[in-house]
């Protein structure tokens, strides 16, 4: 080597200088990339995936997650993805055998990985449902097994502008016909009498149960005559211009926004708009049932919120302390502390009872609650395909074709896709 | 490396072609060249790994995936069973397919003409020379630097029928300013083509303008000296010169429209009623909410295939140009 070499050594030498790392960096891309699929699980570390990106969401489910950290004596960390990618990221690690401990899932998400086969029943786990409402426990079911516990649920329900309600000398409506006369009067200049979302995506769909719901339709037959009595219901409002014509093109954000503007003197939305419309002042607003076809019908309206489940890891010992996570995150106190912050209503029936007399201005929420229903209960993880036929449907009626036609399209679409 | 390949029934070496050998071995020829094929090899794996990794699994990946029946619980069991062309069939049998295929082929056409023809024009008349030329010219980029989302979602606004700028500024015109831009089946392609028009613009109108940069200007003025109108000079003798970064242009301005998602998906959702549904808002739907990723690659393949039609035009042109 100390010797100066001939011209072949130099050569092969120089080959061999760049042969090598070249053969490095390719081992370490292929290694990386492999090696990407197989997470180890921390033995003394325990997750919880959920989609609280807002600070403040990620922040209350931080606290939450310290106190059952103290209560059980382990170590569990929060990971937060957006809700949009929610689904797909659990699915990628369920196939790399990297799952979390703990998914809070969107309950109309959890049947399609129920199906899957990716979650635990809960009630193997030691979980009961004791104190809990039936329309909830089915919330959180698939197929008839419990798979998820909710710790809130939310809804839908009808605010309004009291200080325009009170100027022209209206009451709150609480029938389809009341509505409909009391956003006719309320339209006025820039203002529409009322606001709803009937965009192209889930928001508009949740909005549309309630109505076809309150009007005794259902998803398993979108082609019945009290599906299209709804929607020619919505039909109505538009025709009668108490609801703006960019109405398909909102969603629940937007309409809350037109209501915060004072474009919108009564919207149908949830509570989770109430932090922002508290931000508002001078917005003195009011909340109500949604109203219903005949004075004396149930007002149904859809039940939404997320679930906590124990996805499938194979680890049974890892499992059940995973649901006693769950069993502590759903725990009544922690229902309570959840729904004050996130202007939700709880789960369990005694926090609610508890939750009712600390949030007295959300009562109405609550009796929605009650008579509310899964969008899944029926349909099960169908119900993505149900939801894109009615969107279509729903959208294409709004902008002009007969509701009936573009209901039995819908029909169509559901039967064939499968 | 050093093994004892065929070197022993090797002719002997040349000292003088390859040198001796540190060990004092002569190299035969042969492993010489296999060593020297060997480092070239070793200069084009990296490309060929990157490529093979990032682009070729990928793509076979997808196609083996539209014949197979991958739903949610392959992620769990890992088995997703072939299930022939029914995936195709389906894709092919939903009234769906056709409608955003067509409405594909209206929204990349209606783009990259609206594009081209602005961006063009912008590019001639920035070759003068005024003040604030410069200035206005980089303002001009300003679509191309904000991200397609936000692009999206302020358009949204801008287009609302009853509170948005656009309607309001056509009314105090005088003209009617209840155009239903995002809530009309039959208006709604038409501004999200209108918006991409509007940020693509900016892309055509840089290339162009370097390209024009490139013609010589003695040919124009030769051109006028034999009389030719300004017109007939563009036509006859900038357009002609122009042809290679047109063609560039074009095509890459094809492949990244006909894959449209983003800017749909923060407009209108697919909607009103599916009329600004594309092949690229169909693959989503499909795969992201339905769950049924063999469909998804269904559409997902047949956009590649569009893509890759028009990749190999590409390069065929710039084949003949090199010659």
């Amino acid at each position: 080597m100390t010797e100066p070499s001939p011209d072949g050594q130099v050569r092969r030498r120089r080959t061999r200088r760049i042969l090598l790392p070249l053969t490095v960096v390719s081992t370490v891309v292929a290694g990386t990339v492999l090696s990407g699929c197989g997470q180890q699980r921390d033995e003394d570390v325990y997750t919880v995936m959920n989609s609280s990106t807002d600070e403040s969401y990620h922040r209350w489910d931080g606290d939450t997650l310290e106190r059952c950290s103290k209560q059980l004596g382990i170590t569990i960390e929060q990971q937060s993805v957006p809700a949009a990618q929610l689904m797909t990221k659990a699915l990628r690690m369920a196939s790399s055998k990297s799952l979390p401990d703990v998914l809070q899932l969107d309950a109309s998400e959890m049947p399609t990985f129920a199906e899957a086969g990716g979650l635990i029943p809960l009630k193997d786990l030691g979980l009961t449902t004791t104190d809990i409402p039936e329309g909830i426990v089915d919330f959180g079911s698939f197929d008839g097994t419990y798979y998820g516990a909710a710790r809130t649920v939310n809804t839908l329900a009808l605010f309004y502008n009291k200080d325009t309600l009170d100027k022209a000398g209206l009451k709150v409506p609480t029938t389809w016909e009341e509505m409909r006369s009391t956003a006719r009067k309320l339209t006025q200049g820039k203002r529409y009498g009322l606001a709803l979302s009937a965009g192209g995506a889930e928001d508009g769909v949740f909005q549309f149960t309630p109505f076809m719901w309150s009007n005794g339709g259902d998803e398993t037959k979108l082609d019945s005559p009290e599906v299209a009595g709804a929607l020619d219901y919505w039909k109505s409002l538009l025709k009668d211009g108490s609801l703006s014509k960019s109405t398909v093109n909102w969603t629940q954000a937007d309409v809350n926004d037109q209501f915060m503007a004072g474009n919108a003197a009564m919207m149908i939305n949830g509570p989770w708009q109430v932090e922002t419309l508290n931000s508002k002042k001078g917005l003195d607003w009011g909340i109500a049932q949604i109203p219903v076809p005949k004075a004396g019908d149930d007002s149904v309206g859809p039940l939404g919120g997320g679930v906590l489940t124990v996805p499938n890891t194979g680890d049974g010992e890892r499992e059940r302390t995973a649901a006693k996570i769950v069993g502590c995150m759903a725990g009544e106190q922690e229902q309570i502390t959840y729904a004050l912050n996130s202007w939700m209503v709880p789960a369990n029936a005694k926090a609610a009872a508890v939750w009712r007399t600390k949030a007295p201005e959300l009562a109405a929420l609550a009796g929605q609650v009650s008579t509310a229903r899964s969008r899944t209960a029926k349909v099960g993880a169908q119900w993505s395909s149900v939801s894109l036929a009615l969107q279509s449907a729903f959208q294409s009626a709004l902008t002009g074709e007969s509701s009936e036609a573009a209901l039995k399209r819908a029909q169509q679409q559901v039967t064939s896709g499968n | 490396m050093s093994s004892t390949t065929a070197s022993a029934a090797a002719p002997p070496a040349d000292p003088q072609a390859t040198g001796a050998a540190a060990t004092g071995k002569p190299v035969s020829p042969l492993r010489a060249r296999r060593r020297r094929q060997f480092a070239q090899w070793g200069f084009i794996a990296p490309a060929v790994i990157f490529m093979a990794l990032f682009f070729g699994y990928p793509l076979v990946r997808n196609i083996v995936m539209s014949f197979q029946d991958y739903s949610p619980s392959t992620f769990f069991t890992g088995e997703a069973p072939f299930n022939g062309t029914d995936n195709w069939s389906n894709v092919f049998g939903d009234g769906l397919f056709g409608k955003a295929l067509w409405q594909t082929i209206l929204f990349t056409v209606g783009s990259l003409v609206g594009q081209f023809c602005i961006g063009l024009a912008l590019a001639v008349f920035f070759t003068r020379r005024f003040p604030l030329n410069g200035i206005l010219r980089s303002l001009i980029l300003l679509p191309w630097l904000v991200p397609m989302v936000v692009s999206g979602i302020v358009w949204r606004r801008i287009f609302d029928q009853d509170t948005g700028v656009l309607n309001s500024f056509l009314g105090t015109l005088g003209l009617p300013g209840d155009t239903p831009w995002l809530t009309s089946t039959s208006m709604a392609l038409i501004s999200v083509i209108l918006v991409n028009i509007w940020i693509g613009i900016p892309f055509n109108m840089v290339i162009l303008y370097g390209g024009l940069q490139e013609v010589p200007k003695e040919l124009g003025e030769a051109a006028s000296l034999d009389g030719a109108s300004a017109w007939r000079t563009f036509r006859s003798v900038t357009l002609p010169m122009l042809k290679p970064v047109i063609t560039v242009v074009l095509v890459l301005g094809f492949m990244s429209t006909v894959k449209i998602l983003d800017l749909v998906l923060a407009l209108t959702d697919g909607g009103p009623a599916d009329s600004t549904q594309t092949l690229g808002t169909l693959t989503y739907q499909n795969s992201f909410v339905q769950m049924d990723f063999g469909a998804g690659a269904v559409v997902g393949n047949i956009l590649i295939l569009i893509s890759a039609v028009f990749a190999v035009f590409y390069l065929r042109v710039n084949r003949n140009e090199g010659k």
